[in-house]
């Protein structure tokens, strides 16, 4: 109490919300992350919505605007059965990595926790998405949302044409190679609506015109000339291959010898899409985190300028504590680390690293222990680290202890765990390497790339999954996912597992052997 | 200044087509399983709403996944308590774990439940039949008119008064006269009356005195003149008949309930009743339906007595038609019925009988009849003998005639639960099989 020292007045007293509120709560916070956490967003735009459309927006994959796609459906229903049964809250916010920054809220909120919400969305998520690295160079904030809007009226066009069932077979198929569709090392290609637009309407044109010429005036000749002009295509593009190819749904794209343009164009855009959220699977826990520090840092500061009083601020607490409440491992609640924990957890601690370091801090963080600059250190650790890096760089011995974190190997000949490492002065470096093992996609991915494929011959594609850990897969999807690629490919498709270290075959599949998909 | 929208008016089905498409994507699936629960035996729960659980298969989203417990890995888990480095702790079979194993099936198949409407269930039970021969349908589309709200007006019926509009016109046109208010007349008449009250009133005050009482003479007078409701104010409900296309059918059940009919035959037939008028309900505005029961004599009854209660005697199958006969003639003129009848029995019947029957049937019946489906409830070590149509008792026999004569006349025979739901299937396929001469 005695820390509430220049008393402002409240900002709002009822626990209702209405918008005048909102606005002025708004500028309050603002006023606190730029002058006090220097935080830097793009602009901002929010959105209330009611629990019927969060729904609607979940099962999109929380994007505003998200083509047809009887997943989606399902998945409605599914987190709408969830929902109804009372076994799952709906979030209470949804942040839109776009320029401008489109935050939900929900109606049902209380003024408390819209105030949270907009902290934690509008300016923790908002800081991040503009500044991470990941985010800079990967996604383009300010184009996603007319992406979205070409992909959307393109998808709906191709089902008027050429029939919804058409369609839905090229994006089941593509849909089930999304985790393989991203470019890791390469710097995807800047979205330009129009440039788009026009690019498909030439392609699509051309088609046409070719088509209505071969069909029209040249019959005969054509159907002569046929084989020949595509035996020279598919010579083109062998030699434009470029292996291996990681990005499996490109390469389909590329070089499919049966897809035909809008097919094409489809893949194109499934494929944008996983690139689009790639940043987000690699930032998870410093997104939260990131998000999380600074809600509980504005709030703190807003109670203790006397802006919100002390029922809000329980409120508020209460809520926060929820969020980043980690059940142990033994408890019937364990699913996992909580990411909003281990983010948040982290930089409260790396702030207590910055003001009042220990001895063992300055060891192992001489860099900035005691630099006082806590928010200086956060607001580069934000821009410049993914989850992995992150945790490799920055996770103390304390909060091991803190956390009580330890190792665990299992190893599928082995009929007992193992406890590799736990928090002492032996464990420290292998629980954090190990954990930061955990969050690197690279790691945790299946690692299957597009090896041969002989466009000129029998045509068939060669893919390899190189095994690292003796880590296999799921048979039944893989042999599912096998027969949507042999559906994009249109010729056989091979998968050979081989053993990174011993370079042994491990298994091999055919898509001949599993037949066409029913 | 950030951009404060309010969304909650926007439509809020944004995803209504995808859940078209997931049940398109689901049917089949919905339809197999809705077709097993009519089969196991719940007829009477088809006309309610389903909850369906959805078996993943054809809905999977498949992906590469990494095998759980294969090859090696490492995992950090909060909360450590006891273990020390090195610590070996065994392992859960596979299988005996917790039940949750994010692997390849993922979420139990009971999450996935779906409720369908009873339209929708329905729509899906029913999709593939059609009612035989419609076209008398279109002819008996006797139209009858039903009143529909449409609007105000100024004269009717004093019981289609509509206060709220009258109220509203008197509100309006008693500010527009300024008719004077109880409480501007009280308040002039308490002032009056407290001036009156003063023992020695001065100059001025007689003056005001003369002056309230004749603003308070005016004010009564104009509330006089100005009526609290005047006729002009008050107005009616309009109603304006429209025609709405009236489309009745009645079904008649016809049952032997001779000691030959056990409880078993008498369960068969009533799913079969019980699926027939379903599938009429969704068809007609209004569904009648008529019980005729017979042994040696037939009489209508109602329900409850038609299936439950017992009754002793010969069987004489004739009667029960003649008894249908009489209930048209006296209610359900054909002209204005779609008249479906329904016949269940063991094929019993006393000599002679059946010839009597078929000619009845082919004289009048089949002429008013929609649709006539005899069933014939044979018992289940029976069935073997009589798969070839032309075995049969003697009343099988006999309706083959009419069988052969009449197309909107259909047999079979039905031997266990299970037979019911194809056999129905089978009378009221889309495609009917081809046309018999007529």
């Amino acid at each position: 109490m005695e820390k509430r020292s220049k008393s402002l007045p409240l900002l709002f007293t009822s626990s209702d919300w209405n918008f005048d509120d909102l606005s002025r709560v708004y500028d309050a916070i603002r006023e606190i992350a730029v002058t006090e956490l220097r935080l830097d967003f793009y602009p901002n735009q929010i959105e209330v919505i009611s629990s019927e459309q969060m729904l609607d927006a979940y099962s999109s994959i929380g994007m505003p605007l998200m083509y047809q796609h009887w997943s989606f459906g399902k998945h409605f229903v599914h987190e709408s059965n969830l929902y109804r049964k009372g076994r799952m809250g709906l979030a209470y916010e949804l942040v839109i990595n776009s320029n401008p920054c489109i935050t939900y809220l929900m109606e049902e909120n209380t003024m408390a926790l819209q105030t949270l919400v907009i902290a934690h969305a509008s300016f923790g998520h908002n800081h991040f998405f503009k500044n991470n690295y990941l985010f800079q160079q990967w996604t383009d904030a300010g184009a996603i949302l007319s992406y979205m809007e070409f992909a959307k009226s393109f998808i709906a066009r191709c089902e008027e044409r050429y029939g919804p069932a058409a369609v839905e077979a090229v994006l089941d198929a593509s849909h089930a190679l999304m985790p393989q569709a991203v470019f890791r090392y390469r710097r995807r290609p800047r979205l330009s609506v129009e440039r788009e637009r026009a690019r498909i309407r030439e392609r699509l044109e051309h088609e046409e015109r070719t088509f209505s010429d071969l069909w029209r005036t040249l019959p005969l000749a054509a159907e002569a000339e046929a084989p020949r002009e595509v035996e020279t295509d598919m010579a083109e593009r062998q030699s434009a291959i470029e292996y291996p190819e990681e990005n499996l749904l490109y390469f389909l794209e590329k070089y499919s010898p049966v897809l035909k343009a809008w097919q094409r164009e489809i893949l194109r855009i499934v494929r944008v899409i996983a690139q689009y959220f790639y940043p987000q699977r690699q930032t998870k826990v410093m997104n939260e985190g990131c998000a999380t520090f600074v809600h509980y840092t504005i709030m703190n500061r807003l109670y203790d300028k006397g802006q919100i009083s002390e029922g809000t601020m329980l409120e508020v607490l209460q809520n926060h504590s929820n969020v980043v409440f980690q059940p142990h491992f033994d408890d019937p609640r364990y699913g996992g680390l909580n990411p909003y924990t281990l983010g948040f957890n982290m930089m409260r601690d790396i702030q207590r690293i910055c003001t009042e370091p220990t001895a063992e801090d300055r060891d192992w963080f001489p860099d900035f222990a005691g630099n006082g600059d806590w928010c200086g250190t956060l607001l580069d650790a934000w821009a410049t680290h993914r989850d992995e890096s992150f945790i490799r760089q920055f996770l103390s011995p304390a909060l091991i202890r803190d956390m009580r974190l330890f190792s665990l190997q299992e190893e599928s000949s082995d009929p007992y765990y193992e406890v590799t490492a736990i928090h002492d002065e032996r464990g420290y470096e292998r629980v954090r390497s190990s954990l930061a093992n955990s969050y690197d996609v690279g790691m945790t991915q299946p690692d299957i790339q597009a090896v041969g494929a002989d466009l000129k011959g029998d045509r068939k594609l060669r893919l390899k999954h190189t095994v690292h850990n003796g880590a296999t897969l799921v048979e039944e999807t893989r042999n599912e996912t096998m027969r949507y690629i042999q559906r994009l490919w249109g010729h056989e498709v091979s998968l050979v597992g081989v053993d990174a270290q011993t370079d042994k075959v491990l298994y091999e599949v055919s898509s001949k052997e599993l037949g066409e998909k029913a | 200044m950030p951009n404060f929208i309010d969304r909650r008016l926007n439509p809020k089905d944004k995803s209504l087509g995808n859940r078209q498409r997931f049940l398109r994507r689901a049917r089949d699936e919905l339809k197999r399983a809705i077709n097993e629960r009519v089969r196991s035996g719940k007829i009477d729960a088809v006309g309610e709403d389903q909850v369906i659980p959805i078996p993943r298969k054809g809905i999977g989203e498949p992906t590469f996944q990494r095998a759980p417990h294969s090859g090696r890995r490492e995992e950090v888990l909060p909360g450590n308590k006891t273990f020390g480095t090195g610590d070996r702790i065994p392992r859960p079979a596979a299988g005996s774990g917790k039940g949750s194993d994010p692997s390849s099936s993922g979420e139990g198949e009971d999450d996935f439940q779906f409720v369908l409407s009873r339209e929708e269930a329905l729509d899906l039970f029913f999709e593939d039949l059609e009612l035989p021969d419609l076209v008398k349908l279109n002819l008996k589309e006797v139209v009858t008119f039903r009143p529909r709200r449409a609007g105000f007006t100024m004269s009717g019926n004093p019981t289609s008064i509509s206060v709220g509009r009258t109220m509203f016109n008197s509100f309006g046109r008693r500010i527009a006269l300024r008719r004077p208010k109880q409480a501007e007349i009280d308040a002039v008449a308490a002032e009056l009356a407290k001036l009156e009250g003063e023992r020695r009133p001065s100059a001025a005050t007689q003056q005001r005195m003369v002056a309230l009482r004749e603003e308070l003479a005016t004010l009564v007078r104009r509330r006089k003149l100005i009526p609290y409701i005047d006729p002009i104010d008050i107005r009616f409900n309009r109603f304006e008949p429209q025609p709405v296309p009236n489309a009745n059918a009645v079904m008649f059940c016809l049952m032997d309930v001779s000691g030959s009919m056990g409880e078993r035959e008498k369960d068969l037939a009533k799913r079969f009743f019980v699926l027939l008028h379903l599938f009429l309900k969704r068809r007609y505005a209004k569904t009648d339906i008529v019980f005729i029961r017979h042994t040696h004599e037939a009489s209508e009854v109602d329900e409850d007595t038609f299936f439950y209660s017992t009754q002793s005697g010969g069987t004489v199958v004739s009667t029960a038609l003649e008894e249908m006969l009489r209930v048209i003639r006296e209610r359900y003129p054909a002209k204005e019925w779609n008249i479906y009848a329904a016949q269940a029995s063991d094929g019993d019947n006393i000599p002679n009988d059946s010839e009597r029957c078929v000619s009845i049937l082919d004289k009048t019946l089949m002429q008013l009849c929609q649709y006539y489906a005899y069933v014939e409830i044979i018992d289940e070590r029976e069935s073997e003998m009589f798969r070839h149509a032309d075995n049969g008792t003697s009343l099988w026999n006999a309706y083959r005639e009419v069988s052969a004569e009449w197309p909107n006349f259909e047999m079979t025979r039905i031997a266990k639960p299970s037979d019911i739901y194809p056999v129905f299937h089978e009378l009221f396929a889309k495609a009917p099989a081809p046309a018999k001469r007529r």
